[in-house]
């Protein structure tokens, strides 16, 4: 019984290993790689993942093989076969996990400050575009500051979905907002610095982009942003993964990166329609 | 080892008071005083919420898959929620709710920690019950209360809570406006864990009382066996962490019914309603939530890891490489399992320098997880290892704790959290290694202790079929998870309409239909305890040759252990492998000397 422990857990582990290998559902066309990456940052979370998948991995089936090894060697012995200790007991054993653990951890933990900082520490470029996006039940909308540069103050007791002001803007008092373009879609230009300022209009959302590698929370009442340079054109899923409600499951919107001519012209056409 | 023999002779004096137990039903089978029947009960309501908490996953399973399979009965349950047996999207969140809040608080809390802690502590540290009988008979009817409570919000006219077991505000805070699901039941889902947390407080007070003044002559904290250890550092967490959680819910219920505004902020439009309230912090609800909700994974882990090295040690008949080495590994996770409640909101826009504050000490909990691992494993090597459905679980404990385990590097590293957090990557993981992991913990104390709780044997055979469709059905169930997550699968999603994410339902498929038959096979489980309860063969006192003082009384244990004697103990708690009268090893409570291993 103890040696078919042993074989199970074999097979588990070998079987477990193969979709990460192949990064297929066994053969089937159905892909777990990691969707291309279209960021300047993401290429550092990408290698710190795949470092700690080395890493894990092989902790993973190392465990795994000496568990089945022993419960195959040991299981149901003679009541009388004489009991080994491990060489080198207990202090070896502390000692090694220590060490390897101990270094595995802190480099992992040392490099992996590299791709976090890139996202987080450094201030967006004083001329990144600015965009603001707003999430609420269950919709992203955008906004751009149009000619101006100056996005128009939001004032939560004027949105009016009927009317089409998401955001609660006053054009009648507030000469920043009336040349504020507000859309449906993140449109942004290929190779330029993005700083999205990102605000809750009712509870929790997140905007997560796969190929962005940007997952961010907007929480209510705090001013959050991030940025990024998206260097691939392409239209991408943007999607909500904070639970808010019934609709978390449907609240999407594309990103939509551009070219530098298509983004101008994309931008002049919204700014006509607004 | 060291065998130190104490001073202590025991004396007639010893031999006093003897408690007749009580007649009456009432006092015998609702509220009993008796720590034994505590724990029993405790495990009962464990059952209960697990089956529940089974089924509603497995409607939530059919549903991803097959969203417009009427499911038999399921109209029935709820008809606003289930039209016709398709569920509605809010009600997929209110089983998704409802199933993490039943498995981790009235499952994984109740079962490894309450149920075999209260039957078990007392008699293996040589008491008679536990410090305060009442406040243990009051935990567990507490406990009960919120158990009612939670589940009542099943039934309320705007359907059950949809916030998620985590419960973030302002979703769970600003009331009915912010949809369905949000109104009463919400507030029931507040209370329930607020009456709970009161029950878990007294439980845990009672816990560390009853370690520290009740142990029996000779029992020096050294002796204490493994699983009490584990019991006693899962008080101590318990009784800091659901110290927090108390007041946290507290001011959730009131954000709710009394207009406060500790989590919400001002300037919320909720379905086009202003909402009136100003100057709160969702994220101090996160704070609040997570610094009792990390620990809250240790307080499900660490009696498993105590019940699995105590039945380890026995199936291998030999004492663990170093069994202190093992306390301080659970004592270090859990002082670390204060500091690393922020590695759940790396990307809640928290400051992001904590976040490598929070990333550190998470990723040295990978150290004494490791040195336990490898204690286990190195303890395996040269043991003399018997094969029952116990040991099999436990075996099947460490694999699942490796695997549960190694997806933790991934997590606690921010950079890496940007792209797998609220994927099923997280889900996978903490579902081994708290969920499945704390879960074998429990099955293998079943098969372990069934025998000295109900005085009949449980059938092997069927326990061993049991752990094989158990173990490669979880397998099959979550590791996938894995897969799913590192292709961006986002969780918490009643349905799969992404681009991205239809190519992946295949997969889905194929773990539903895991999941299907996994659970099924717990009915083999439910079969064998009912059935062994009444058919099984009588146990022995010691059917397994276990040293420890649960084993020195008859099966089952007469109503006050000891028949008011004090055991006099002389030994570790481990004295297997050396040649004594009785076998291959010593009671604790032997007064035999006999050359010890070293």
């Amino acid at each position: 019984m103890g040696k078919l422990f042993a074989v199970i857990v074999f097979v588990i582990a070998l079987l477990s290993a193969i979709p990460i290998i192949t990064h297929s559902w066994f053969g089937s066309g159905i892909s777990f790689a990691l969707p291309e990456d279209i960021s300047t940052h993401g290429h550092a979370i990408d290698d710190q993942l795949s470092d700690t998948m080395v890493e894990a991995g092989l902790s993973f089936l190392a465990a795994q093989f000496v568990l089945a090894f022993f419960v195959w060697k040991f299981s149901n012995r003679q009541a009388n076969a004489e009991i080994k200790t491990f060489p080198g007991g207990a202090k070896g054993l502390v000692i090694a996990a220590l060490v390897l653990v101990g270094t595995e951890m802190l480099a992992l933990g040392i490099l992996g400050q590299k791709a976090w900082a890139a996202v987080y520490f450094t201030p967006a470029k004083p001329d990144a575009i600015q965009v603001q996006a707003q999430a609420g039940q269950f919709a992203f909308y955008f906004r751009y500051p149009g000619a101006d540069g100056k996005f128009g103050a939001l004032h939560p007791d004027k949105i009016d979905e009927g009317n089409s002001n998401f955001f609660g803007l006053d054009p009648a008092n507030d000469v920043d907002s009336r040349d504020d373009i507000v859309t449906g879609e993140l449109a942004i230009p290929i190779n330029r610095e993005v700083h999205l300022m990102m605000h809750a209009k009712d509870v929790g959302h997140s905007f997560y982009v796969r190929e962005l590698r940007i997952q961010q929370d907007f929480v209510p009442g705090l001013d959050l942003s991030v940025h990024f340079t998206a260097t691939k054109v392409g239209k991408y899923e943007i999607v909500c993964t904070q639970l808010c409600g019934l609709g978390h499951y449907n609240m999407k919107a594309y990103l939509n990166v551009l070219s530098q001519e298509d983004f101008d012209a994309w931008m002049k056409q919204k700014a006509s329609e607004q | 080892m060291s065998d130190r023999v104490v001073q202590a002779v025991p004396t007639t004096a010893d031999v006093v008071h003897h408690h007749q137990p009580p007649q009456g039903f009432i006092r015998k089978y609702v509220f009993s005083l008796d720590h034994k029947m505590i724990g029993k009960q405790y495990y009962a309501l464990a059952l209960v919420a697990v089956f529940i908490g089974m089924v509603l996953s497995w409607l939530m399973r059919i549903h991803l898959v097959w969203p417009n399979w009427p499911i038999p009965g399921l109209g029935l349950l709820s008809k606003v929620g289930a039209p016709g047996g398709v569920m509605t999207p809010e009600y997929y969140l209110s089983l998704l709710t409802m199933h993490g809040t039943l498995m981790v608080f009235f499952v994984l809390t109740n079962a490894p920690f309450a149920a075999f802690g209260n039957y078990f502590l007392p008699i293996q540290i040589g008491a008679e019950d536990m410090a305060f009988p009442r406040f243990n008979m009051m935990s567990f009817w507490t406990t009960f209360l919120a158990f009612c409570i939670l589940i009542a919000a099943f039934f309320v006219g705007d359907g059950p809570p949809i916030a998620g077991w985590t419960s973030y505000a302002p979703l769970s805070a600003v009331g009915a406006d912010a949809g369905p699901g949000q109104g009463f039941g919400q507030t029931l889902w507040g209370l329930s864990i607020f009456v709970f947390c009161i029950a878990s407080l007294l439980g845990a007070l009672n816990f560390i009382a009853t370690t520290l003044d009740l142990r029996t002559r000779g029992m020096t904290l050294s002796r204490m066996p493994i699983c009490t250890w584990a019991w006693f550092i899962t008080s101590c967490i318990a009784l800091l962490a659901f110290a927090v959680l108390l007041p946290a819910c507290l001011l959730l219920i009131l954000d709710r019914v009394a207009g406060t505004s500790f989590f919400i902020p001002a300037g919320l439009v909720i379905s086009d309603r202003l909402q009136p309230h100003s100057g709160g912090s969702p994220l101090l609800w996160q704070h609040l939530f997570w610094f009792f909700g990390h620990p809250e994974v240790y307080i499900a882990i660490l009696p498993a890891i105590g019940i699995v090295s105590h039945i380890l040690i026995n199936s291998m008949r030999r004492p663990l490489l170093s069994h202190k080495v093992v306390i301080y590994c659970m004592m270090g996770i859990g002082f670390l399992s204060y500091m690393v409640w922020g590695h759940h909101m790396f990307v809640s826009g928290m400051n992001p320098f904590s976040s490598l504050m929070f990333s550190f000490p998470t990723l040295v909990i990978t150290i004494p997880a490791t040195i336990m691992t490898l204690i286990w494993l190195g303890s395996l090597y040269g043991s003399r290892l018997r094969i029952t459905a116990a040991s099999l679980f436990a075996l099947g404990f460490i694999s699942m704790f490796v695997s549960g385990g190694v997806s933790g590097f991934f997590l606690a590293q921010p950079s890496i959290d940007i792209y797998l957090h609220a994927t099923y990557f997280v889900v996978g993981h903490f579902h081994m290694v708290m969920g499945v992991a704390a879960i074998f913990g429990v099955f293998a104390g079943t098969y372990f202790w069934f025998p000295k709780m109900t005085g009949h044997m449980m059938n092997e055979s069927l326990g061993k079929l049991h752990f094989w469709l158990t173990f490669i059905g979880t397998y099959c169930i979550f590791m996938p998870f894995h897969y799913l997550g590192l292709a961006g699968n986002v969780r918490r999603y009643s349905a799969f309409v992404d681009d991205f994410l239809v190519p992946l339902i295949p997969v889905h498929r194929f773990i539903t239909i895991a999941a299907l038959c996994t659970g099924a096979a717990q009915l083999i489980f439910l079969y064998n305890l009912i059935h062994s309860r009444f058919r099984g063969a009588p146990a022995p006192d010691n059917p397994w040759e276990c040293t420890s003082l649960e084993w020195i009384m008859p099966s089952p244990p007469p109503f006050d252990n000891f028949g008011g004697k004090h055991v006099v103990v002389y030994h570790d708690p481990y004295q297997y492998g050396v040649k004594s009268s009785t076998g291959d090893y010593l009671m604790q409570n032997s007064p035999e000397q006999v050359e010890v291993r070293t």
